[in-house]
């Protein structure tokens, strides 16, 4: 059989290597390596659906000394949404960096960036995702820096050091945890670990590390400087991929390691920062005038819905209904995943045409740009949590659930962040429905915005009317095999 | 097992000043330079952990991550530095 799990990781990385190696083909490498992983990545999450977990251990060595890939279904899960959105990134970078000087760096800096998010997505052990962690960091603020401006360098170098910062705290959980148990795979922790201060100051350090990647209020101060000016199809990876790495990971430890030691108390303070992430973010995004400005607040906003699925979570004991409410939790992670990348590729687009992206003064070239605007809206209606698209259905079992446990405090909370988001998404879409020329065609730049458009189709249509994969899914975890 | 005490604690002190330095001071450099001294503290600790007294060899599992971690923080500190001098020359 073939070794699915080394191949998500190590194709994008010869790929990388090849377009370092011979940059003035970038582009080309950068399309087959893509298509290669991505086909790789959409295989893999099959043959988890089919077969269940499916477990790599490199070179022969196993764990405890060896390197171990694994992916159960919720690594899966993760893996065929960055496989899908990556590839339209892909297609979109081809067009967007073209001849110019810049595609030299972004296809191996690109193509590092995928491969450290498979390997994020399928480490079995603490170090491996260390090591995936920082990777990502550097990949992702070098890759934010391209668009050469001083505010990017800036917001960037910023990124990069608060990524730092993040990682050396997990580091020292990890640290910890070995200190205590002497392992580091994920599967031989979780068996040894035992509730205690070791067990609550790793889950702290690690945690805490972590939602400083994943911008959670108030630790999102830097996200938006950093993914309102990088290159289009940079922030559409940046709040599509990267920021869902973090997400995954503190889901996963929580799950898998912490979960069965420590109370329910412990991931209520999360809860209670995603509230204030959805008001604060949707606000500010609400108030932004530029239109890649308001989609990183819509990105700080959508983060917090997904901790608020944290303290719902540990108060449903293991089992079925968990698992409804886990694989909710998922799908809206991989709605917004498809929906933010179409509206930063869409956005891109408009950028391009109009030559800024300040929302007042957009209506004509948005109407002039049909398809991108229909990307654009189709974004919008995922990001509100409307009828049919995934996010609709993850909304709805949160709330469902936050009544039947008697916790209706979440539910204000959704409710005011989706009419604020509402009333956000309509205020630039406004724009586009006004008296002007009729436009000549529907698509103007097709590889600009037809990726942008299959995404935003994604979103609304796939992942609301086709997501019952996804339940069977995350039923499948290593443990049950 | 009190030098690996000693060595221990001295590596979780080490991460607190780095990172009361990181929260408060301003500046690149400074910033840059707190945070590898945090991640000093956290090798300092990992390799007071592999000792396991002189009769035994040491444990060579943290020795590899730290050797790993080292190589990671110099790339990190070369990016950031590398991030700086751009934004110096763009100033002139």
């Amino acid at each position: 059989m073939i070794d699915l799990p080394a191949l998500a990781v190590s194709l994008p990385l010869l790929g990388a290597l090849a377009a370092v190696v011979l940059p003035s083909r970038g582009g080309l490498f950068g399309l087959v390596a893509g298509a290669l992983t991505t086909g790789v990545g959409l295989a893999l999450a099959a043959r988890v659906w089919l077969e269940g977990a499916v477990r790599s251990e490199l070179g022969g060595w196993g764990a405890p000394l060896g390197i171990v890939l694994r992916a159960d279904g919720l690594s899966a899960a993760f893996l065929a949404m960055a496989a899908l959105v990556a590839l339209a990134i892909t297609v979109y970078a081809g067009r967007y960096f073209g001849g110019s000087e810049r595609r030299r760096h972004f296809w191996p800096l690109w193509l590092l960036l995928w491969a450290a998010l498979n390997g994020l997505f399928l480490a079995a052990d603490l170090f491996n995702l260390y090591v995936m962690l920082e990777l990502l960091g550097l990949a992702a603020a070098a890759l934010g820096a391209l668009a050469g401006t001083q505010e990017a360098l800036a917001a960037n170098l910023r990124y990069l050091l608060v990524g730092l910062l993040g990682s050396m705290t997990y580091l020292l959980g990890v640290a910890l945890i070995y200190t205590a148990y002497g392992v580091l795979d994920l599967g031989l922790v979780a068996e040894l670990i035992s509730p205690g201060p070791v067990a609550a100051s790793a889950f702290a350090l690690m945690t805490g590390g972590l939602l400083l990647k994943a911008a959670l209020f108030p630790l999102h101060f830097w996200l938006p400087p950093a993914h309102a000016n990088a290159p289009a199809p940079v922030s559409a990876a940046l709040s599509a991929l990267v920021v869902k790495a973090a997400f995954y990971l503190v889901l996963r430890l929580w799950l898998e390691v912490f979960a069965p030691v420590l109370g329910p108390a412990v991931v209520v303070p999360l809860g209670l920062l995603g509230a204030g992430a959805v008001l604060w973010g949707s606000w500010r995004a609400l108030r932004a005038e530029r239109l890649k400005l308001l989609a990183a607040y819509s990105t700080v906003a959508q983060i917090g819905y997904l901790f608020i699925f944290f303290p719902l979570l540990a108060a449903i004991p293991a089992g079925a209904g968990r698992e409804e409410l886990l694989a909710a939790a998922v799908l809206f992670a991989l709605t917004h995943g498809f929906a933010k990348a179409g509206l930063f590729l869409a956005a891109g687009a408009v950028q391009g045409a109009a030559g800024h992206d300040r929302i007042a003064e957009l209506g004509a070239t948005a109407q002039a740009l049909p398809a991108a605007t229909l990307a654009m809206a189709l974004a919008g209606v995922a990001l509100i949590g409307l009828p049919p698209s995934g996010s609709f259905t993850a909304k709805w079992i949160l709330l469902e659930r936050a009544l039947s446990l008697g916790q209706w405090w979440w539910i204000p909370v959704v409710v005011v962040g989706t009419l604020l988001a509402a009333a956000y998404i309509f205020r630039f879409l406004g724009r586009a429905f006004r008296p002007e020329a009729a436009p000549q065609r529907f698509v103007t730049e097709p590889r600009a915005e037809l990726p942008a458009l299959a995404l935003g189709l994604i979103a609304v249509f796939v992942l609301g009317l086709a997501a019952l994969p996804l339940w069977d899914l995350i039923g499948i975890s290593e443990a049950a095999r | 097992m009190t030098t690996q005490l000693i060595y221990g604690g001295a590596g979780i002190l080490l991460f607190v000043i780095g990172l009361g330095s990181v929260l408060t001071r301003p500046g690149l450099w400074r910033r840059l330079i707190a945070i590898n001294v945090m991640g000093s503290g956290v090798f300092q600790i990992l390799v007071a952990v592999a000792y396991r007294g002189t009769a035994v060899p040491p444990d060579p599992v943290p020795h590899a991550l730290v050797l790993t971690g080292i190589v990671v923080a110099v790339s990190a500190t070369a990016l950031a530095l590398a991030f700086g001098q751009r934004l110096e020359d763009e100033d002139d």
